[in-house]
């Protein structure tokens, strides 16, 4: 089986996101960038069908952020093949131009499954794994946590989640794009002596992105800002045992405390 | 139907009409009512007429009867809704930010070259276009976004719009497509329910909840020791359950389980906007967190900026103490 994966940046929450001067954008300037985490399962679930059955699992990404970190990464649990895509912009296009850029990249691999992240938490105008099957022209489903073999060639048996922590277990004839919510189990701890050692063997096949991709326009932003923060709660400050013996007295005055 | 109508997208699953349908009724009649337009829900089922009565909030009720559309499948679901937005030609598509509605959605958009909307908070009639506030970066931002184009496909948050209550006119239309829907590559094969034994999350007077700043699954027994000296059972957000430390029956939020205990204690968990929907409802909401940003303080009822590896102990002692 050949698998594509594709592996976004995003800003990490960690830090504040601060907003430019326009209102209008974000200041990334002094933002760090981790790996999208639903496209870290999607990775994880790739290597797992790898292990399980065998499969040349090839990663596409955009060259932004820390991408190259994430891509050596990416090797030292088992991809096959790296493949950057080089921007001409600063900022990576959304997600829909996205989407075009990385269909170009995996057309070429004529993949049996290609599995993205379901969502990426800098999206305000979708998901870039619904729109790649639809330029790849593939079917598509998502919220995906868990993707097995399928009983007949050619096939997988995936469980899409619904609230309740209920799931329906569908099955998806391939070639698909699948939107992984989470992978079968969390994605493993690569040791940074593996990292270090990809670094050495694992080649990048770069690419330059085609001529921006024309995407009709979702929309556009008129102002951007944090919420009102701390509106509704009731901030208890003191020390620890003073904001401790405050919640204590809050549950017992509740009858909460037996 | 005008270019000043709304269509809702009904969402039925395991044959029961879901919650952010009558939601989604609210955001539209708000929206139809500004602009003149009325609400069309569309239906796409198996099950003939049977969930019109609940839907009477809107205008027309427009059901596809179709065996193939029994169960969801990603194709018959799109085919169905493709055809019946082309030929209503809204000026918005609703969607609730559903598992089914991230499907639908982004596809619905791709195919017609619509606009798209994720995150959906609030959503008024801007000119002849529409204004969205949407929520994402867990919560942490949100946008005003000017939408031109029509018909624009807009996903909304469970929880964004109380449910409608307003009749509208009721008026129910059973609609043939053009063309028979066909099976698809994608197959519905069986639900999955969640394994008995572990405790009801759902049923529990006091949760103890557990996010990110929980860290390491070793601190559970923190949260764990609190919890029983409360009386109550530990529950977590999603990144906890991702990580193997806690059953997927544990989960509160948008695919886990909606909690309404009479207190909820928040230890570490941001407030991501799939986390609140299932336990805003909560009578009290404690929340602890280290970033005094954190969205979680919008919904709670009292805040603390802390690590919660600091404040656990020491609440557990108080609590023995009361």
């Amino acid at each position: 089986m050949k698998i594509a994966v594709v592996v976004r940046q995003i800003p990490d929450l960690i830090e504040p996101l601060e907003v430019d001067g326009s209102g209008t954008a974000f200041d990334l300037g002094s933002a760090s960038f981790i790996v999208n985490e639903s496209d870290d399962h999607a990775l994880e679930q790739a290597i797992l069908l790898k292990e399980a059955g065998g499969a040349t699992v090839s990663v596409v990404a955009l060259d932004f952020g820390d991408v190259d970190n994430t891509l050596y990464t990416a090797a030292a649990k088992g991809a096959d093949r790296i493949i950057k895509i080089s921007l001409a912009e600063e900022m990576p296009p959304p997600p829909r131009a996205a989407a075009a850029l990385y269909a170009e990249a995996i057309k070429p691999l004529a993949p049996d499954l290609v599995l993205v992240g379901v969502q990426a938490h800098d999206e305000w105008d979708g998901g870039v794994s619904p729109f790649l099957a639809a330029a790849l022209g593939l079917p598509y489903v998502g919220v995906i946590c868990g993707v097995k073999a399928g009983a007949e060639q050619g096939t997988i048996s995936v469980c899409k989640e619904f609230p309740g922590a209920v799931m329906a277990r569908l099955n998806v004839k391939l070639p698909a794009v699948l939107g992984i919510v989470g992978a079968e189990q969390p994605p493993r701890y690569v040791p940074v002596a593996r990292v270090r050692a990809a670094m050495k063997t694992a080649r990048f096949e770069e690419q330059e992105a085609a001529t921006a991709a024309s995407a009709p326009p979702a929309g556009s932003i008129s102002r951007l800002y944090p919420p009102a923060s701390g509106s509704h709660a009731e901030m208890l400050a003191g020390s620890e045992s003073e904001i401790a013996a405050r919640i204590a007295e809050i549950l017992a005055q509740k009858g909460l405390v037996k | 139907m005008s270019a000043q109508d709304v269509l809702v997208v009904a969402e039925i699953q395991r044959e029961t009409l879901s919650d952010v349908t009558l939601e989604l009724l609210a955001a539209a009649r708000g929206l139809a009512s500004a602009t003149g337009g009325q609400v069309v829900v569309l239906v796409l089922t198996a099950d003939g007429a049977r969930h019109a009565p609940a839907l009477a909030a809107a205008d027309r009720i427009v059901v596809v009867d179709d065996a193939l559309l029994a169960a969801y499948s990603p194709e018959p679901f799109m085919a169905a809704l493709q055809e019946i937005v082309v030929a209503e030609q809204p000026r918005a598509v609703l969607v609730g930010a559903t598992s089914i509605g991230w499907d639908l959605a982004p596809l619905l958009a791709a195919r017609l070259g619509a606009p798209l909307v994720t995150g959906g908070k609030a959503i008024q009639p801007d000119g002849d276009g529409l204004r969205v506030t949407a929520s994402f970066c867990g919560g942490k931002m949100l946008a005003e976004i000017q939408v031109a184009a029509s018909p624009a496909i807009v996903m909304l948050l469970p929880g964004a719009y109380r449910p409608a209550t307003e009749a509208g006119k009721g008026e129910l239309e059973r609609r043939q497509l053009a063309a028979s829907i066909a099976e698809g590559t994608v197959r519905f094969d069986q639900w999955v329910l969640p394994a008995g034994g572990d405790v009801d999350i759902t049923q529990q007077e006091i949760l103890v909840a557990v996010g990110r700043g929980i860290q390491q699954k070793d601190n559970l027994e923190l949260a764990e020791e609190l919890a029983q000296t409360l009386g109550g059972a530990v529950c977590a957000s999603r990144p906890v359950i991702d990580q193997g430390w806690l059953p997927a029956t544990r989960q509160v939020g948008k695919s886990g389980m909606t909690v309404k205990p009479r207190c909820f204690i928040a230890l570490g968990i941001s407030g991501a906007p799939e986390h609140v929907e299932g336990m805003k409802d909560a009578d009290l909401i404690l929340a602890v967190n280290t970033d005094a940003k954190a969205p979680i303080f919008d919904v709670a009822h009292y805040g603390v900026v802390a690590d919660v590896l600091d404040l656990i102990p020491a609440l557990t002692e108080a609590v023995k103490r009361n």
